[in-house]
């Protein structure tokens, strides 16, 4: 530490190149975050996010073969790690003749994986909403999935937004594994330029910093959504 | 205009309902009173297939339901929308306002034009004296005030019959009287009405006829006057005497 610190700041020309290191990389890695890291985010989280609810409903519903499929699939995602599901799906299928492009089979694996783990979350808020509340929807007349998606969901939403918020957070970091599949997102970025240039700590703290900023403006996007969920509490 | 023949309703091994019959003249309140676990609020929820009859014929106009064999869904979405349900606990929508609490019904189920939906729940606001508290989430009204807006929501989706629930058990006493009043009001227009309530003054003021059921089955039906001057059983009579 003490010797890294002093290697930077006794010789000048090895602070100028460092500074010159750290300039030149933000761009790529900006871009990697910008082209990559942050759509894989926001697709992967969507997708998961409806496979999550069709899970929960399915969890909860009283067909048994639903019931069954669903719990399968959670136990199965919950149960192996995501980063041996993403070289199942980028390295494995191809054995089949089932070939998927590298951004393709990261979106795959980080879905399958949000879905089941938000499922539970999605499955809780909606046990949490009182009974009442479905009864009062079909005694006016509505269908099960007009309760669903006018009374119930809503509802669900606010009691889930800090759960979902921590995976999705979770989400943008795990994302980094896709890196490992080929996905040129901002830490395969990172790693290809510490190996051109063997800075690896500049790099990959300077990445880690990214990482960081992206989460906060998230966090304060999800205090000001529960505020304005909050407004009828 | 309705009627309810051999109804039964089960809960596991639980019977609850023990062959129920009564007719419903058009225009007529009935209240129901009896002792809790008597099978009054079950029955009341079978008239809106809140919960599923074991055995039974429900009829409301011309619609009748016959659960002795399978029901298909749709005719039990038409057939709830004969009927408009008044909960103990008024199960308002929390993130909904009053106006659009009222307007939920019209708008999503029946699809009518919002504009219009809107003056009308407007109207059946300022109907149960809420007219000043339309924009109001159910958290910023009181007991009294929710459950008005839970008769309005209901009336909204112009039901042939109301149900109410025991509407005004959990409310505080004060505000009993601005609910009931809004009972009788509509009482005295004609609608058509099965009450179950532990409220004896609004059972003999309102009340074309009430039903005294205990252990699942109707013990004894007849004029307010008569059944609370003048009890015919042994049962109606210990029940009325040990809550007056």
């Amino acid at each position: 530490m003490k010797m890294y610190l002093s290697s930077i700041f006794a010789d000048p020309e090895r602070t100028a190149r460092l500074i010159d290191i750290a300039q030149s990389s933000f761009l790529p890695l900006l871009k990697g975050a910008i082209f990559y890291t942050i759509p894989l985010t926001i697709i992967t989280f969507i997708v998961g996010m409806v496979l999550a609810i069709v899970t929960a409903l399915a969890r909860i519903s009283h067909v048994r073969i639903f019931q069954i499929i669903a719990r399968i699939y959670v136990s199965a995602i919950r149960g192996t790690p995501l980063l041996v599901q993403l070289f199942i799906i980028f390295y494995g299928l191809p054995t089949l003749g089932i070939i998927i492009d590298s951004y393709l089979a990261a979106v795959i694996g980080f879905s399958l994986s949000v879905g089941a783990y938000t499922s539970e979350i999605i499955r809780a808020a909606i046990l949490s909403t009182p009974k009442g509340q479905w009864e009062a929807g079909y005694s006016i007349g509505m269908s099960y999935s007009q309760v669903l998606r006018r009374i119930i969901l809503p509802q669900a939403a606010r009691v889930s937004l800090p759960p979902l918020s921590n995976s999705f957070i979770s989400l943008v970091k795990d994302t980094s594994l896709a890196s490992l599949v080929l996905v040129s997102e901002m830490f395969r970025k990172a790693q290809e330029i510490a190996a051109s240039n063997y800075e690896f700590l500049l790099v990959y703290s300077e990445a880690a910093l990214i990482y960081w900023v992206i989460c906060f403006i998230l966090s304060v996007i999800q205090q000001m959504l529960e505020k304005k969920l909050d407004r009828y509490v | 205009m309705i009627s309810i023949q051999g109804l039964y309703k089960q809960f596991g091994k639980l019977e609850v309902l023990k062959g129920i019959d009564l007719e419903v003249e058009k225009g007529n309140v009935v209240v129901v009173i009896g002792p809790s676990g008597s099978g009054k609020t079950t029955m009341l929820r079978c008239l809106n297939i809140l919960e599923t009859p074991t055995k039974g014929v429900i009829s409301i106009e011309s619609q009748t339901l016959d659960f002795s064999g399978t029901v298909p869904k749709k005719n039990i979405a038409a057939f709830r929308r004969l009927t408009g349900m008044v909960f103990q606990s008024y199960n308002l929508f929390p993130h909904k306002t009053a106006l659009e609490n009222v307007m939920e019904g019209p708008v999503i189920v029946k699809n009518e034009n919002k504009e219009s939906a809107r003056k009308k729940a407007q109207t059946l606001l300022e109907k149960v004296g809420l007219g000043d508290k339309i924009d109001y989430y159910p958290v910023q009204l009181s007991g009294g005030q929710q459950q008005r807006v839970g008769i309005a929501r209901a009336l909204a989706m112009d039901p042939k019959v109301m149900l109410f629930d025991e509407p005004t058990s959990a409310l505080d006493p004060e505000l009993v009287g601005e609910v009931l009043k809004v009972m009788k009001d509509l009482a005295n227009e004609g609608m058509t009405m099965i009450v179950v309530t532990h409220e004896m003054r609004f059972a003999r003021e309102a009340a074309d006829e009430v039903i005294f059921m205990d252990q699942g089955v109707v013990v004894e039906r007849n004029k307010p006057e008569e059944i609370f001057t003048n009890p015919k059983e042994e049962r109606t009579r210990k029940f009325l005497n040990m809550i007056q």
